[in-house]
């Protein structure tokens, strides 16, 4: 799409377009090339010198078991993230929606933990879930939990999930709770007439009418979890107990900064990329859709 | 026959009930615990605010938490660090944004669509899928450890950019007209008509980008190296350790609080604008 009435410049927009471009170029693409270009390489034990090793890199990360591990681990975690964000919020969105007063008051609250960083949320959870101090280990140790995420691979899972899905429960209650606003009263108005009930309007005309805010919610859901969690696991549990949360994020960060392997760290890095490229596409799809309603 | 609202939404009451207290329940906590004594917390009391909070307080903002375990720089010195990099974040995203938006819609050059997609990439390439090269290039540059180093590698914002050009594209021929026959150049009708025009997206940007940018944890992480230089977000997690029974959690939690407040009153004051920014840099 373009506009008929322009101005005519011949250096103006190329100004106007530099400080864009040139933090692009050099903070973006160039340093994606570099990734590219690293993961072919291999470093001899000094960091001396590289050779260039076609495939290898890849090849040893995709046979390491301890990749695939994370790689199971991060869907299993995505998807928990995803499930434990998503379905809170829509029940909220639906109790929201469903009040005739006061719909601006519990927003406002209910929207609140967007503003606070994952790293912080991760913090919270972690005090509130502290084995020796935490109010709610004490609950579940009183209820006869035996609860210990320092030791315990699935307690730690367990709590990164619940902080890093608390935090985003804000962000999708908001969507669903704009496409609900969406949906034409008189249209659930006309079903009670002809006599359904509310949990009857709820699967087939509300449901169906939130399909497209939940696909586009789901694909940014697992954007989240697989990107923006990083905060919550380096501040909670630093991928322990035993790597039992050490997610592909968080392994690509260590390999790379801590371990300083560049080559692995780098194809691992180009998988991720190839990852948020198949995903912001499917996003991209959805949207297309929707501009052609 | 059924009604929509038939009668008072007892069920509705108790799901929103229970959805406020999840919400505001974590950081109540963390705030009774910032106005606790240790011995307090260590027992569990922890429902209620003490009379602690103003020395705890005042003890992390100026004088940093020096304990037997650890030494954390004064918060003060933090929040400083996180204010500069929200604000220079927020701003230097809108500035760039706009004007390049401005050169895309309202200009016709060779490479216009080639620095469109360039501009557009940037989205498919988050800090998180290119570490190592990023850290050598800004490491390459001089910049670990500087206010630049924070800021400027994530000001360009390919969302800010879509958003500008969707509204650009809505500004009527006509004022594009009317500026031509008066005899304004680009640059006069860009100050006097489309950057008045955009307040509104911009407020609705600035809200976005300044919880974004308060927010980062591992720019900062990779980036600075020198305490001083850390952000709040980064600091509290330095101050964890290993998180054990031994963490001075009063200290942390007050540290939490001063981290939560500035983005949360940012939402808080401009409703309305957090809203719309938030529904419109997804389109």
């Amino acid at each position: 799409m373009r506009r008929k009435v322009i101005f005519r410049n011949r250096w103006l927009p190329y100004l106007l377009l530099a400080p864009q471009l040139g933090v692009t170029l050099v903070f973006f693409i160039w340093p994606s090339l570099q990734a590219v270009w690293q993961s072919f390489l291999r470093e001899d034990m000094f960091g001396l010198s590289s050779t260039f090793v076609w495939f290898d890199n890849y090849r040893v990360v995709l046979a390491d078991p301890g990749y695939m591990a994370a790689v199971r681990r991060t869907a299993v975690f995505s998807v928990a993230v995803a499930l434990a964000a998503l379905m809170p919020a829509l029940l909220l969105a639906v109790m929201v929606d469903r009040m005739l007063k006061g719909v601006a008051f519990w927003r406002t609250i209910l929207v609140l933990p967007y503003a606070i960083a994952p790293a912080v949320a991760g913090v919270l959870f972690l005090f509130m879930f502290n084995p020796s101090v935490g109010v709610v280990a004490r609950m579940l140790t009183a209820a006869g939990v035996d609860w210990n995420p320092r030791l315990d691979g699935t307690d730690a899972m367990i709590l990164v999930v619940l902080a890093a899905a608390w935090k985003q429960i804000s962000y999708n209650f908001l969507f669903f709770l704009a496409g609900l606003q969406a949906i034409p009263k008189s249209l659930l108005e006309a079903a009670a007439i002809d006599g359904a009930g509310g949990w009857t309007r709820f699967r087939t005309i509300v449901l169906p009418l939130l399909s497209p805010v939940t696909f586009f919610l789901v694909t940014v859901n697992v954007v989240y979890a697989f990107f923006d969690t990083f905060g919550v696991i380096h501040a909670v549990t630093q991928g322990g107990p035993a790597k039992a949360t050490e997610i592909l994020v968080y392994k690509a960060w260590y390999d790379g900064i801590i371990a300083t392997d560049f080559g692995r760290s780098a194809a691992q890095s180009v998988i991720l990329m190839i990852v948020v490229i198949a995903l912001t596409a499917v996003q991209f799809r959805y949207i297309d859709r929707r501009v052609q309603y | 026959m059924h009604s929509l609202h038939d009668r008072t939404p007892w069920l509705a009451l108790i799901v929103i009930g229970a959805g406020i207290v999840l919400t505001l329940f974590p950081v109540w906590i963390a705030f009774t615990a910032s106005t606790l004594p240790p011995q307090a917390i260590a027992r569990g009391d922890l429902l209620l605010p003490g009379a602690e909070g103003a020395a705890t307080y005042r003890t992390i903002l100026f004088e940093g938490a020096r304990t037997s375990r650890m030494a954390a720089p004064p918060v003060s010195g933090l929040l400083w660090n996180s204010l500069i990099m929200a604000l220079v974040i927020a701003a230097g995203k809108i500035a760039i944004s706009v004007i390049s938006a401005y050169a895309v819609v309202f200009f016709s050059f060779p490479g216009r669509m080639l620095a469109f997609w360039t501009i557009f990439i940037t989205l498919m390439l988050p800090v998180e899928v290119r570490i190592v090269p990023t850290y050598q290039v800004v490491a390459g540059l001089g910049m670990l450890n500087t206010y630049a180093g924070l800021t400027v590698p994530l000001i360009a914002s390919a969302t800010a950019t879509l958003l500008f050009r969707q509204f650009f594209l809505t500004i009527p021929d006509e004022l594009v007209e009317a500026a031509k026959v008066d005899g304004a150049g680009p640059m006069r009708f860009f100050l006097d008509t489309v950057l008045p025009l955009s307040r509104t997206n911009i407020a609705a940007l600035f809200v976005i980008l300044f919880i974004y940018g308060w927010n980062q944890y591992l720019w900062p992480l990779l980036i600075t190296t020198r305490a001083d230089m850390d952000t709040i977000v980064i600091g509290i997690t330095k101050m964890i350790g290993a998180g054990d029974a031994l963490t001075d959690w009063n200290l942390v939690m007050a540290t939490t609080v001063l981290a939560i407040l500035p983005p949360a009153l940012v939402v808080l004051a401009m409703q309305r604008q957090f809203v719309k920014g938030l529904v419109d840099t997804e389109k």
